[in-house]
């Protein structure tokens, strides 16, 4: 199965956002693969991370619940799915 | 690589425009429970459902998880229980005995509908199919989660006019009986002509004879995606309407797609069909009438709207086609009245009518749905109602179905409340003039002939 996975991070900008993510990620052996971070119309934060799950010691879903508390504490949303969904709705 | 942009596409979809899969249904046959005994034979199919269907929540819930993609129902259809009755059921409420055995195995594995209370009688009916038939408003009355159906006519048998006959009073019967719920029942019962037998969409979902022993059928909807896509392409032509169309209804089938062969591979069940249908709910936004008018028409109903329409279905078909490998149900735009917002005001502002709506199901799936109408209609008018939905389905070799509801106690201007994705309607008036006469006749409308088509 594939492990990859799409996390996105959208909401107003502020200090110390990818490093919060990052140190969960990292704590919990998942790896960064891509990272493309954009800021929109002064200060909207929007980042999309591609990340490797082989090695993770925590489960989808409480990653995405893990990660989901990490963006409510700064501020912003975070979301978690399967890259699989992308690429069968973007790719023929 | 999967860019930024369409990421955020999949996610504005999903969280500005109402993109879900409408339903996850597990078809299961029960022929192999049937049983003289009519209380082993129920037994048999409560534990066979109970198992089939036992992980079903709980495998949607964890997809929905992952792919970040809402699954707004889960649903069992099964064997059409007048076949499954018929060896052991000698009175109505024999067959209403089934009616409640499946309500409780709906509420057992977490659905919130279990279809397949349903006969096949396009040409004609056996003792235990008019049994059943006429036990419809006991058990619709008496149990919340079961839909019925009965498929009256086909394009190679022609209409079984007793049928018809019977149906206008059994919805009636069961207006009536559930009258204190502004008639909820007949929101659970359907009629079809060419009904398919992997439609998992509710009221009219029954596992067919001709399929496997379970198997998951998916129906995806998207008419919030449909109308956000087409806000964009405002004055261009029609190819590029069109192709805009494609291209969405592809990217939201391929959802579908994935989704139905995720759950098939979990639960270790066959993937049956992707229905390709747009199918709204009350949200605002999530209507097929609004993108009737983002094509271009003041309102739903409007001169236009049939071409509209057919243009509609046929793209959506068109490029869900390409986007999963087996495609089936109804698989096209579903234009319900209390279920579409824009369909609602329409209907209120005066610009749709019954007839206008019967035109429409010419070219659409699925026929006249979820229509409100006064509780003094006569049986025969529904009847002749029904008989014209058949005929359009006969003649042009597609399905049609009819799902009305006689409000009892409430008339032409009032509202009826149903609550949830059943939303609510203005009851619509019926042409006064009779058809008694006609319905009266009894037997059959031959099936059409295939050649000199004009």
């Amino acid at each position: 199965m594939n492990n990859k996975t799409i996390i996105t991070v959208v909401g107003k900008d502020s200090v110390g956002i990818i490093a919060k993510v990052c140190t969960y990620l990292a704590e919990k052996q998942i790896n960064i693969l891509d990272i493309s971070q954009t800021i929109v119309a002064g200060n909207y934060f929007n980042m999309m991370m591609v990340v490797d799950r082989e090695k993770a010691t925590v489960s989808f879903g409480d990653m995405a619940d893990d990660l989901q508390k990490v963006g409510e504490g700064i501020g912003v949303s975070i979301k978690c799915q399967l890259e699989e969904i992308f690429d069968s709705m973007h790719r023929i | 690589m999967i860019s930024q942009y369409e990421v955020n596409e999949t996610n504005e979809m999903v969280e500005k425009e109402n993109l879900d899969v409408r339903t996850i249904t597990i078809g299961i046959s029960l022929l192999d429970c049937i049983d003289s005994d009519g209380e082993k034979c129920r037994k048999k199919c409560y534990d066979k459902i109970c198992k089939t269907a036992e992980k079903q929540t709980e495998v949607a819930e964890y997809i929905e998880k992952e792919y970040g993609i809402p699954i707004v129902n889960k649903r069992v259809s099964v064997t059409p229980i007048a076949l499954v009755g018929g060896a052991s059921c000698k009175t109505e409420e024999d067959f209403a005995a089934f009616a409640k055995m499946l309500d409780e195995a709906g509420k057992t594995v977490g659905v919130n509908f279990i279809g397949g209370y349903s006969a096949l009688v396009s040409k004609g009916m056996t003792k235990a199919d008019e049994l059943l038939i006429r036990s419809i408003p006991l058990a619709l009355s008496t149990t919340e989660r079961v839909c019925s159906s009965v498929n009256l006519g086909s394009t190679r048998c022609g209409i079984n006019m007793d049928a018809v006959a019977l149906m206008g009073k059994v919805i009636l019967e069961t207006a009536e009986k559930t009258k204190e719920a502004d008639s909820l029942g007949c929101a659970k019962l359907v009629v079809f002509c060419n009904a398919p037998d992997d439609n998992p969409f509710m009221a009219g979902a029954f596992h067919g004879v001709t399929e496997a022993d379970a198997v998951i059928n998916v129906g995806v909807s998207g008419p919030g995606v449909v109308r956000t896509a087409l806000e964009k392409v405002r004055g261009e032509s029609f190819e590029v309407l069109c192709e805009t169309i494609k291209k969405t209804a592809f990217k939201v089938t391929r959802v579908g797609q994935l989704v139905a062969k995720e759950a098939s591979r979990r639960l270790n069940i066959p993937f049956g069909i992707v229905d390709l249908s747009l199918a709204p709910t009350p949200a605002i936004g999530d209507s097929v009438a609004d993108i009737l008018c983002e094509i271009g028409l003041e309102r739903a109903g409007a001169p236009g709207t049939t071409a509209a329409l057919a243009l509609l279905n046929d793209q959506v078909k068109k490029g869900g086609v390409m986007a999963s490998s087996y495609v089936g149900g109804l698989s096209g735009a579903f234009i319900p009245v209390s279920e579409d917002q824009g369909m609602i005001d329409a209907v209120m502002d005066g610009a749709l009518s019954i007839e206008k709506l019967e035109a429409m199901t010419c070219v659409c799936s699925v026929g006249l749905d979820m229509i409100a109408v006064p509780g003094d209609t006569s049986a025969a008018s529904i009847s002749g109602m029904i008989a014209d939905e058949m005929a359009i389905g006969m003649v042009n070799a597609k399905t049609t179905a009819v799902r009305v509801i006689p409000v009892i106690g409430k008339g032409v201007g009032e509202k009826v409340e149903f609550g949830g994705l059943l939303g609510y309607a203005p009851i619509m008036p019926v042409n006064s003039f009779g058809c008694d006469a006609f319905i009266a006749r009894g037997g059959r409308i031959p099936a059409p002939i295939h050649s000199f088509k004009n």
